[in-house]
Parts: C-alpha cells; structure tokens; sequence
C-alpha cells in the first residue's frame, strides 16, 4: 500500500514574495535573507487536529453568532460555501475553517479600528467550522464593506473575508483572503497586488453562486480552498529513515 | 502539447492583517464570542514533563517590537511524540501540542505555558533535538512565516541536530536557540525573533 509521504514544495513564485514596497507594511516585517530550504520531518507532515467538541454549531452563522435573541446582523445576506481539496484534488475532511471580516459598512469589531463606520450591535465579524467528510463547508454571514486603510494616502481595501485554514499537516498552514466577483477594488489594491500572477489572484475572488443561493432570502458565493498536496512513496520512505 | 498534469495549484496566501484577533483570538480583540477560544492550553493536565514557560518579542527591521503578531506553535509531547494519526504512539489525554498565542499590543510580549518536547525522529533515523516549531502571521507578512525553536540546555542534542546542522551560517543557527532562565521558581525560555536585519532570524521553507 502506497503510504502518503512528503508535500509537495511551495511554489514561492506563484505565492506574494515577503518584500512588496507597495505594501508598505511588508517593507520592514519581510525577511531579507533566503529562507532555507527545510524536506518534510515529522514535525512538518504532522499538524493539530479539531473535532466537533473544539465548536458549536452555530458558530458558522455570523448572521446570528453574535446577534442578541431575536435580532441579526445588518447588510447583504450571503451564504460562502465551497471546498477544501489538496492538490491532487482529494478533499480534506474534517478540517478547521476559521473565518473573520469587516461588517456591512466596512468596521470591524476590534479595539485597534477606529474606522468611522459604525459597529454593528449584534455583528461579530468571526466565524469557524469544521469541513465535512466531502471537504465541503459553508458559513452564513453578511458581505463586508470596503473601508479605508492607510498605505498610500487614498487606499481602499476590496470586501473580503480573511480565511484561516489547517489540512492535516504544520506545512500545510494557510492564511489568504477571499474576494467577490466584480468588485473594483480589486484590480487597485497593494494587498491584491502582492501577488505577481493574475492567474493567482483569480484564485482568491470567489465567483457569484445562484445555484447555491436561497430564493428570497441569501445570495451565494463559492470559494474553494487548496492546500499543499502530498506524494505517495513508491519506492521508498526516507522521510521516517531506514 | 503534452498531457497536462491535474494539479490544483495551492490557494495563495494573503496577509493575517490587522484584526487577525477577530477571527483567531477575539477576546483580544475585545469581545467574547465563542465558547472556547482554541491554542490557549498547549499541553494539557496530564502531560508529563518538565513545564515550561516561552516568552519572547518579535522585532521588525526598523528595531521597533511587531505588536499585532500571531504565533502558533506546534510540539511534541516530552516523549517526542506528535498528537496526529501518523505519529506512532500515543499522547497523554487532553495534549494537544498546538497553541496560538498573540502579542500585548501595547509591549509586543507574548508567552505560552507548556511542556518541554522530546527529542523527535528526523529523516535518515536521524534525530531531531527537540524543539517547538513556529509559524508567525501579521500584518505586513504575506506569507506565514516558519521557524524553529530550540532550547539553549540542549546543547549535545543540538549540536547534533540535522536541521541546525543545514543551516550554512554557523551564526545564525544562534537565532534559533531560546535562552534558559528560572523567574519565580519557574523556568522560562526566551525567544526573539528578528523579521529582518542584523541576527535575522533563521525561517525556514517547510
């Protein structure tokens, strides 16, 4: 029987480089010297794992997860649903999903934003979930505004929902944004732009999903996720020795 | 044209950005959500080994204390042992081995309580000296950031460590090496990371 071995390196040219003088931010919190090059140990190929007594249920409804009894979140209703596959396209069960976002106006619920759009009383902005047998989640939430943030004088981020996500594995640890559809903001954003590859960026804006909507009362967006992909050792496994 | 090869190519990262606490930690954030916020208990009761405390700065190029950080950890127990299915062995009940821990936004310390690992398997039935890995996100860094902590009384197993060992600049395997002090009968190791800069720390492409 085949036993799963080592990942399949990270392609850092398809991934934003630490260094991006348009980010300024990324100017003195990026390394300058090479990261070295590290094949898979153990403690590489092994990550935590999450079990449904980690969350509750409800705590993929950020329309209501936060919202006092008989109340709810102010904006757009939007259902983001899709899943989380590996690069050879297997899906990852039972993973954890932790989402967090700005509310409808573009504030976020946090002591360090003093962005003048208000708070919305009963809105979180964080929400998590564990992927199903198929690798399939959803969340329920409300689609973020666009706000102001300081980088060059007149930047705007895109809406977008920060996803975390963990697969089986350390190496597999993955943080990224998801954006929506048409939006305008996104050609013109120094966070977008990190990313050298348009192909790669495409990636990260999750597509209008009216199939998956519910008539009358959210609309749809789907957003799959891929992490690292592993090999199968065929002929041997250095990596546990011998 | 070749066949094609059907990879998916991986989702590209973007940054933790500022508020990462809303999603991962949102009682620092400033309000309380969940009914458990998870990685703040590492190792559990029931772990053996000597307990430990890890405290430590990340610093930025220009000197200054990087005060909305987010680091995880992940460790094997005191027996080296990974809490994962393909880890052989078992863990004691309730360890876990991950933490997430953030910064105090006003000093930029952070610290965790847990465990010392044990000594761990490497490739080639080497042995890895034990260490705690780290993998560190904030505003700013667009793709997570690994690294590896060691421990300064360890100085045989990591002399010896085939990890250490890669690293060509024999100077700056040092920036991997927490320092071992006792602070009110407790031990405590101390780790600064430097993102950038004079003593950069060592990250690493796992």
């Amino acid at each position: 029987m085949l036993k799963p071995g080592e990942f399949y390196q990270r392609d850092r040219e398809w991934h934003p480089p630490a260094y991006v003088p348009d980010y300024k931010t990324s100017v003195a919190r990026s390394p300058r010297q090479a990261l070295i090059s590290l094949e898979n140990t153990v403690s590489e190929i092994t990550g935590p794992v999450f079990g449904h007594n980690d969350i509750d249920g409800g705590d993929n409804d950020l329309i209501y997860n936060y919202a006092k009894p008989g109340e709810s979140a102010i904006g757009e209703r939007i259902i983001l649903h899709g899943r989380v596959l590996d690069e050879n396209g297997r899906p990852l069960p039972h993973t954890l999903v932790e989402i967090w976002q700005a509310n409808a106006g573009g504030r976020y619920r946090h002591k360090k934003d003093t962005y003048l759009a208000p708070i919305d009383p009963n809105f979180g902005g964080c929400g998590r979930t564990l992927t199903d047998e198929n690798g399939y989640y959803y969340f329920r939430t409300v689609k973020p505004g666009a706000y102001p943030w300081r980088n060059w004088v007149n930047n705007w981020r895109p809406a977008h929902i920060h996803m975390s996500i963990f697969g089986t594995a350390f190496a597999q640890r993955l943080i990224t944004q998801c954006y929506f559809e048409g939006d305008p903001l996104i050609a013109k954003c120094p966070i977008v732009n990190t990313i050298p590859d348009p192909a790669a960026i495409d990636r990260l804006i999750a597509p209008l999903d009216l199939n998956a909507t519910i008539p009358l009362d959210t609309i749809a967006y789907k957003f799959d996720v891929v992490l690292r992909g592993r090999r199968s050792t065929l002929f041997e496994n250095r990596l546990e020795g011998n | 044209m070749p066949q094609s090869l059907e990879y998916l190519k991986e989702t590209p990262s973007q940054t933790a950005g500022p508020y990462v606490h809303i999603g991962l930690a949102p009682g620092a954030a400033g309000f309380d959500i969940y009914k458990q916020e998870l990685g703040w208990d590492i190792a559990g009761p029931n772990a053996r080994g000597e307990r430990i405390r890890v405290e430590g700065l990340v610093i930025d190029g220009t000197g200054s204390p990087v005060k909305d950080v987010l680091l995880e950890a992940w460790q094997a127990n005191a027996d080296g042992i990974y809490a994962h299915p393909e880890h052989a062995g078992a863990v004691e009940e309730g360890f876990r081995g991950w933490g997430r821990v953030i910064t105090d936004f006003t000093t930029g310390e952070w610290g965790f309580d847990t465990v010392k690992p044990g000594a761990v398997p490497g490739r080639n039935g080497a042995v890895q000296a034990p260490h705690i890995n780290l993998w560190i996100v904030a505003r700013g860094i667009n793709v997570g950031l690994n690294t590896r902590l060691y421990f300064e009384d360890e100085t045989e197993a990591n002399a010896a460590d085939p990890v250490i060992n890669m690293i060509e600049w024999e100077n700056r395997r040092q920036t991997l090496i927490a320092k071992r002090n006792e602070k009110d009968g407790k031990v405590v190791y101390r780790f600064v990371i430097r993102l950038q800069g004079e003593n950069e720390t060592v990250f690493f492409d796992i």
